[in-house]
């Protein structure tokens, strides 16, 4: 579904990304790790257009991705930081989203699953930060999109709430949906991901599945199994 | 379902078409919901009741219509900028992840930029004409003169609005960092407000053996307040409180032609910033 062959993208002085060569398949999904400032957000905001690579290919479902912004009708992505302009509510962001898009269906569903109907006719700012952060994961899933891009989706949620979004990212998959997603909390990507990337420095330093890779290191969890694979690059 | 949250079909089997929505309506989708979340702002709603009050108070105790349109044109030449500047500076920072959740979906930057632009502009414009006209309507004032004086203030007053929330784009947009980013809110205010009247009195007096009016014009043309000012006085007819360049520019250009002269100055200086920012807004990484 993406497609990226030497990356690169420079801030500044900073060189985020040094030719990042990665695939991600079609109806799983990946999970980005690595350590902080590794290009993962980088490497995110790139696929959505946020930020534009220096040189190098990426593409989505094929076409490269450029100045076109039609493909990110098939995206639904949720940012890192769930910060919404204060004075608007929950309804009128979506109603935003969805005048956006040119109307189109909206799925409810996960409204209802955090059952935050009431929340969401309040004004943005009164919200806790893990209500804030559930209106986040509901604009994501808004429009049953091909692609789901998650940035550290469970955080700030409550076991319960973070039940519910892991359940239905696996329900998306199941129905054919694409993810790519990153997070901190290993445990959680051992539930949901079916391959993994590692990155490091701007590159790519590991690239299957997650059952492959826990089998290399021979670890039978993922936080060990990363750990492993982060000494022995560093020893390299 | 959900109480009647959003009147929409429930899901499924979405049609992944990427229809892409007209130009003008993406822009006036994205400003109206811009502006309704600004003008529930509490600061918002602070600078218009000042206007408001501001005019109530010179309306009530200056007696002549005239004088108070003049003081209230020298407070609204001082504060709109300044206001304008600091509030939408923030603002953006603040709306900073916002903007990327919008720029995620399938709208491209251009139309993004004008929805956000008078999605800010709009409601900081209205403020201001609603603090100043309420007060003049309630007191009912019908002379036609005054009304013209009144429309010029208003005018300027809007196209201040315009340059300075312009300017606080690029700003917001240049730099990363909010602090900074404040600091040169305020900055460019002093230095359009307080300090270029100094240089420009100073360059009068070094240079008083030679003949200036063209590098004074220049001068006046090159800064929006003063340039506000001019445009304005021009309108009022009271060289006497024109200052240096207000003479000057009423000598060479005189009624009719100075004000147009002015009036076109300050569309290219809403123009030059806008498309400045927009420039920033399209080459940006988020």
């Amino acid at each position: 579904m993406i497609e990226a062959r030497g990356l690169r993208k420079r801030f500044g002085a900073l060189e985020v990304l040094r030719g990042l060569d990665l695939c991600i398949a079609r109806g799983r999904v990946t999970a980005i790790v690595g350590p902080n400032g590794a290009g993962k957000t980088t490497f995110i905001k790139s696929v959505l257009g946020l930020a534009r690579p220096d040189s190098g290919m990426l593409t989505f479902d094929g076409a490269q991705i450029g100045d076109d912004d039609a493909y990110r009708a098939r995206i639904g992505y949720m940012p890192q930081l769930a910060r919404f302009p204060e004075h608007m509510t929950g309804e009128e962001l979506i109603r935003l989203l969805r005048d956006l898009r040119d109307g189109g269906t909206v799925n409810q569903q996960l409204v209802e699953a955090f059952g935050i109907q009431g929340e969401l006719r309040k004004p943005l700012r009164v919200l806790s930060g893990g209500t804030r952060q559930k209106v986040n994961a509901v604009a994501a899933f808004l429009f049953v999109p091909e692609l789901y891009v998650l940035d550290e989706p469970t955080a700030g949620l409550d076991p319960v709430s973070a039940g519910i979004l892991k359940s239905r990212i696996l329900l998306e998959r199941a129905n054919g949906s694409t993810v790519l997603l990153t997070s901190h909390i290993m445990s959680e990507l051992d539930e949901l991901a079916d391959d993994v990337i590692y990155l490091a420095d701007g590159r790519v330093r590991y690239s299957g599945a997650l059952a492959d890779l826990k089998e290399t290191m021979g670890h039978r969890n993922l936080e060990r199994a990363i750990a492993a694979l982060m000494v022995r690059e560093a020893a390299a | 379902m959900s109480g009647g949250v959003l009147p929409l079909p429930l899901p499924h089997a979405a049609p992944n078409t990427a229809v892409r929505v007209r130009y003008a309506a993406v822009v006036m989708k994205v400003a109206r919901y811009q502006a309704r979340d600004v003008l529930r702002s509490r600061w918002l709603a602070m600078y218009g009741m000042f206007f408001l009050a501001v005019t109530e108070g010179l309306l009530r105790f200056t007696g002549g219509d005239a004088r108070a349109i003049l003081s209230i044109a020298s407070i609204v030449l001082y504060v709109v900028p300044l206001v304008t500047l600091v509030f939408a500076t923030v603002y953006l920072y603040g709306a900073r992840e916002f903007i990327e959740l919008l720029l995620a979906q399938p709208v491209d930057r251009r139309r993004l930029f004008f929805g956000l632009y008078l999605g800010l502009s709009v409601p900081l414009a209205a403020a201001l004409l609603v603090g100043v006209c309420v007060p003049f309507v309630a007191h009912g004032f019908d002379d036609p003169t005054q009304r013209g004086m009144l429309a010029a203030l208003l005018g300027a007053g809007v196209a201040l609005t315009m340059i300075f929330s312009a300017i606080a784009f690029c700003i917001a947009l240049w730099c990363e960092d909010r602090l900074k980013g404040l600091g040169a809110a305020i900055g460019v205010w002093m230095l359009c407000a307080i300090v270029y009247d100094g240089l420009v009195m100073a360059i009068v007096a070094a240079f008083a053996d030679y003949p200036l009016e063209r590098a004074v014009l220049a001068l006046t043309v090159a800064n929006p307040i003063d340039l506000a000012r001019v445009a304005l006085l021009l309108q009022l007819d009271v060289s006497a409180l024109m200052g240096y360049t207000g003479a000057v520019f009423q000598q060479f250009l005189g009624g009719a032609l100075g004000t147009l002269v002015a009036a076109g100055a300050l569309s290219l200086w809403i123009i030059a910033p806008i498309t400045l920012g927009l420039r920033a807004f399209q080459r940006k990484d988020f």
